[in-house]
């Protein structure tokens, strides 16, 4: 029993916690700022988000693929791609860059 | 039943909404929409009374906007916009346009798409950008912008499309292939024995005059045209405009020989009106003439331009004209462009104004 629960464990998704900018809940009524999910990989992470909010993954990522080029991904501090890791407790921060005019 | 009329605004923060009766007397403002994104683009469906609207932000993408109440509220959709992996992303959504097959999406960089459940997916027609000429396309002012849609109302297959700078380009097989449609239309950037090629000219805009599915105009970079034969060749009716250079060219909702242009003073100097004293020139025989139109527009230090997409006519009789301007002003005229009144002020610089009637 003990064998299948560490089994279990090990492929489970990690649980981590997904903080998104005020300008992206705009675009997705009903979407909360801090979201808690379960993901192993900051893409499998944008793919999650857009199961609950579809639409948010071409919002996040252009198909080159990549996250877009005036968004920043930040996870437990330091800035991501789409293949960065999350840890069991990561907090990720999608950040808009300053951009405008 | 009583009808009003909505003009469509894309501006460089959001879209907005003008709305006004059928006498064209008072009108309403409403926005920003599209979360004060920019918006190139807005049109109406006057079967459906839908509003889309194109557009791209720098930090979340291209998307059409959809909105099915007449803009109190919005949905918006980029799925199936991409030229897929390894292919530049695309930054904004350009031009819309609806046809008898669906809602067609120009786009930056320069490429084609359609939707046929009303916005929520995108198909790339894939054939425009596997035309040879396309390497050799090259971004404007603007960009490498896919900026005018002209389906043929009367033959589905057929469609123009204009690239700056890559110039005209035809399909009669629904997309399948294009050919380019620029011979007669110059560019003065080439070396003189170079200035009329095959593709490469920077239009500024196209469009088809109603009831007469061969005869187009063109506003270019470098001159003013028309063709009679669906752009096989094009002759220039610049003779006669106080300039060269402008963005829309848009005609009469009903007369084929009455078009409306804002001739800018030259594209290096400045690109506002001649004189900054404001006008809409119009023809009323194709072309031949040209007489300028002032009354009741600015004509002491206007240093405005209008951009390629606008300016529009409304379907009523008499024909509404109606142009915003790089100041974030609307002017509009209801009675065929004789005399003007200013609509709105103050707007963000206005890249599009279209207009949709819908029962009041």
């Amino acid at each position: 029993m003990a064998a299948k629960k560490e089994n279990t464990d090990t492929q489970a998704p990690a649980k981590v916690t997904v903080v998104l900018p005020r300008a992206l809940i705009d675009l997705f009524p009903g979407a909360p700022k801090d979201v808690e999910l379960a993901a192993d990989t900051v893409r499998d992470m944008i793919e999650e988000l857009n199961t609950r909010w579809p639409g948010m993954r071409d919002r996040l990522s252009d198909p080159t693929p990549s996250i877009r080029r005036h968004l920043n991904v930040f996870v437990d501090g330091r800035r991501a791609n789409l293949m960065t890791g999350l840890r069991p407790g990561s907090r990720i921060y999608i950040l808009t860059a300053m951009s405008g005019g | 039943m009583k009808q009003k009329i909505l003009i469509l605004l894309g501006t460089k923060k959001g879209a907005f909404i003008v709305e006004g009766d059928a006498a064209r007397q008072t009108w309403h403002l409403r926005g920003p929409f599209c979360a004060a994104w920019p918006v190139n683009h807005v049109v109406g469906d006057a079967a459906t009374g839908t509003i889309y609207a194109g557009g791209g932000n720098e930090w979340f993408g291209p998307a059409v906007w959809k909105s099915t109440d007449l803009g109190e509220t919005w949905t918006h959709s980029s799925e199936g916009l991409s030229y897929g992996e390894g292919e530049p992303p695309i930054k904004a959504v350009w031009s819309l346009s609806s046809a008898t097959d669906g809602l067609y999406a120009g786009v930056e960089p320069a490429g084609l798409f359609r939707t046929t459940d009303a916005g929520q997916s995108f198909e790339h027609i894939s054939g425009l950008r596997d035309h040879p000429t396309r390497p050799h396309w090259q971004p404007g002012g603007g960009g490498l912008i896919l900026h005018t849609i002209v389906p043929n109302p009367s033959e589905t297959s057929q469609m123009w499309i204009a690239i700056s700078t890559g110039g005209v380009y035809y399909t009669a097989d629904a997309g399948k292939t294009w050919t380019p449609r620029n011979r007669g239309t110059r560019n003065d950037y080439m070396p003189d024995d170079q200035k009329y090629p095959e593709f490469g000219q920077c239009v500024h805009s196209i469009a088809l005059a109603p009831g007469m599915p061969n005869r187009l105009y063109q506003q270019n970079h470098c001159g003013m045209y028309r063709s009679d034969d669906g752009g096989l060749e094009w002759v220039s009716i610049e003779a006669g405009l106080p300039s060269t250079f402008g963005f829309p060219a848009t005609p009469h909702p009903r007369d084929p020989e009455t078009l409306y242009l804002v001739p800018l003073n030259g594209d290096v100097l400045g690109r506002y009106v001649p004189d900054a004293k404001a006008a809409v020139w119009r023809t009323k025989d194709a072309g031949a003439t040209w007489e300028a139109k002032r009354s009741g527009l600015p004509q002491e230090n206007v240093f405005f331009g209008v951009l390629r997409q606008a300016m529009a006519t409304d379907p009523l009789s008499p024909a509404g004209i109606y142009f915003g301007t790089t100041t974030g002003a609307l002017y509009g005229s209801s009675d065929e462009g004789e005399r003007w009144k200013l609509i709105a002020e103050n707007l963000p610089v206005i890249h599009s104004v279209e207009t949709l009637v819908v029962d009041a």
